[in-house]
């Protein structure tokens, strides 16, 4: 029987949640063993490939390349799970919200900035980058999300809780293994 | 001569965040520019206003789930500095444990897990296995390696601060609890492993820093200034102490820094390319100002590390890679020194007599109104500067990053390798690679200073001057 087909993926976070993936020391020897992972930051492969059975995502979607890419995830994934506060709640990217774009870009490219001198021309980074949405928001805002892991990280038990449950054919209930901030 | 081709880039991959890369090429394939871009924007500078100092080291840890203990240091010490407290001795000690423990767990994750593919399976290694999962079938023994020398840091992070990722520990004024002798124990028998994968691992690694030649002479390989933390003995110090900035030829041009007069010495440049900045040596001006920050740089300003292994094998370092070292492929040799001096440091500081003392935490309220706190992440120093009003509220702050400070070099560091490496009349895979390779030998730390998920593909096209394709690479 083929391995099943693992990916996980950053959006806006702070790569905690993937730190705590790694947390599970030698055991996750034991898990890449009985996966095929297939995409992942840790990985040079560019292109999230079709066909994938449970992909995990850290992260709030925060910018018009997040969307596009949580979408494109969507598309090509079974099972998605959120993992972590900022993939389920937005968490600490949506602290921004409150404030408008140009507020946040005011302090750090104008007040907090002495380069280039200030002219009148704008100093806005806006070549070859993603535009950043209004709002950070949590992933179900955007597509459907199948299991949600809350935790800032969620622990590495709960992660490995997860990722057997679904291996194993069945949808995980972390709620006894995770709560929001822990 | 302006550009007829981009290379993109992205992401780039196995590094702790998100950025990319573009390759300018003139009509004959020639390298015209290129860049590294940092593709997100989080914002603490601007969202923290209104919240509560106290909530302060535990906000900022979230910018960074790989150095979370370095910005709650640097946060912690901004806050010390508004409480106008001296922080305990034994507070000082504890939060000194921690932050080596975390330090030893971010370079093995940088050597082992992200770097030693390339090492280990070859830069033009088949990219589908050029990962842990390759090196975990292919060098098992020193994956394992890695596992455990990560695991150690991880582990003393949690037996002090409870958790191993955003303890919340390390609070303004100290640390919230002491250690009880039973978790010292326990951090002080692991030491001995540690120290073994530790000389064991630099052993090998200066087996085979000859097989890099190419890339030593490439990857960011050029003169510049460098900064880093020192003790007021010139050793090496990653929790407290003076910046220092020396030149290419050694020469010590600023020394003594003071945390709160880092704008003296530092200014932010804004490239409309990136939405990380570019900061730079004021008084070199911009872009001449370049340093870099980190485990190369810091080597290079000390005087001596201050333990014994660590001061043998920089001895060595300094010896076969030059003093400065110049090339930041040396980052990674670096990384390993660093560890052991940090192993041999924390096993000082588990013998302190004072170590278990219960006095570990100052309480009072906010007594200034503007305080600066510096510390050295794992991949350099980081700036936390922030403002109050009477009622302990944020009303500003300013952040400066490890990855920031290099930005300027990662970008030269990509068009030097670039240049050597890529032959825009033929390309391939093992070409690009190493471009990202330089990239990772400063292990940036992008949601650091603002990160994304990059997941389209790699797709390069060569056009003639025709605009046919002459040639095409693809990773997906
Ligand atoms: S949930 Fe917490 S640990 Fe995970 S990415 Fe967000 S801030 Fe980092």
């Amino acid at each position: 029987m083929a391995k099943p087909r693992i990916a996980t993926a950053w959006l806006d976070g702070c790569s905690g949640c993937h730190m705590s993936l790694l947390d599970l020391d030698e055991r996750l020897l034991d898990v890449l063993g009985m996966v095929d992972l297939v995409c992942s930051p840790l990985m040079d492969i560019k292109e999230f490939p079709e066909g994938v059975d449970v992909t995990l995502v850290e992260g709030a979607v925060s910018s018009s390349e997040d969307l596009h890419k949580i979408q494109k995830i969507r598309a090509r994934t079974k099972i998605l799970v959120s993992l972590g506060d900022c993939a389920v709640t937005s968490n600490v990217p949506g602290m921004r919200n409150p404030f408008k774009t140009e507020q946040l870009f005011a302090r750090a490219y104008d007040e907090n900035a002495d380069y280039p001198p200030a002219t009148g021309v704008s100093r806005r980074p806006t070549v070859q980058i993603p535009v950043l949405q209004r709002r950070a928001r949590p992933i179900h805002e955007l597509v459907s999300v199948d299991v949600f892991v809350p935790g800032c990280p969620p622990p590495a038990e709960a992660i490995l809780y997860v990722l057997t449950e679904l291996l194993a054919g069945r949808i995980p209930n972390p709620s006894l293994l995770t709560r929001f901030g822990m | 001569m302006s550009a007829t081709r981009t290379i993109t880039i992205d992401p780039v991959t196995r590094i702790e965040g998100h950025g990319k890369i573009t390759l300018q090429l003139d009509a004959h394939g020639k390298l015209v520019d290129a860049q590294f871009h940092v593709t997100q924007f989080r914002g603490f500078e601007k969202f923290v206003e209104g919240r509560p100092l106290t909530e302060m080291p535990s906000i900022m840890a979230r910018i960074c789930g790989i150095c979370p203990v370095s910005h709650l240091m640097a946060s912690a010490k901004a806050c010390d500095a508004l409480l106008a407290v001296e922080i305990p001795p034994t507070a000082v000690k504890l939060r000194k444990l921690m932050h080596l423990a975390q330090l030893v767990q971010s370079h093995a994750l940088s050597f082992f897990h992200l770097t030693s593919p390339d090492l280990m399976l070859g830069m033009d290694a088949d990219p589908a296995i050029r990962n842990v999962v390759g090196l975990a079938q292919k060098h098992p023994e020193l994956l394992r390696d890695g596992v455990a020398l990560r695991r150690f840091g991880q582990e003393i992070i949690a037996l002090l601060g409870g958790k191993r990722i955003h303890p919340a520990w390390v609070v303004a004024g100290g640390v919230s609890d002491p250690l009880g002798a039973e978790r010292r124990d326990r951090i002080a028998k692991e030491i001995p492993q540690a120290m073994a994968i530790a000389r064991r691992t630099i052993d090998w690694f200066k087996t085979v820093i000859e097989c890099f030649t190419a890339e030593i002479e490439s990857f960011a390989n050029f003169p510049s200034l460098y900064m880093g933390t020192v003790s007021p003995e010139g050793l090496l110090e990653q929790y407290d102490g003076v910046l220092r900035f020396v030149d290419a030829d050694g020469n010590i041009v600023a020394d003594n820094i003071h945390a709160n007069d880092y704008q003296k010495f530092i200014g932010e440049a804004v490239e409309n390319w990136s939405y990380l900045k570019f900061p730079y040596y004021l008084p070199g001006g911009y872009p001449a100002g370049l340093y870099r920050v980190g485990p190369l740089a810091r080597l290079n300003v000390i005087d001596r590390c201050g333990t014994p292994l660590a001061d043998a094998e920089l001895e060595i370092f300094r010896l076969r890679a030059g003093w400065p070292a110049a090339s930041s492929f040396h980052f990674h040799w670096a990384r390993l020194i660093e560890i052991i001096n940090a192993l041999e440091v924390m096993q000082g500081l588990l013998e302190a007599p004072d170590i278990l003392d219960p006095f570990v935490r100052a309480r009072a309220r906010p007594n200034r109104l503007e305080g600066v706190g510096i510390s050295e992440a794992p991949r350099g120093t980081l700036i936390h500067h922030y403002k109050i009003d009477r009622n302990g509220q944020m009303v500003w702050a300013n952040l400066i990053i490890a990855t920031g400070h290099n930005n300027l070099a990662i970008s030269r560091g990509v068009r030097q390798v670039a240049e050597r490496f890529v032959d825009g009349n033929k390309l391939n895979e093992g070409m690009l690679n190493r471009v990202e390779a330089v990239v990772r030998c400063f292990d940036p730390c992008l949601s650091c200073s603002t990160h994304a998920l990059g997941q389209m593909a790699l797709h390069i096209e060569l056009h003639d001057a025709e605009g046919r394709i002459v040639d095409e690479v693809r990773r997906d």
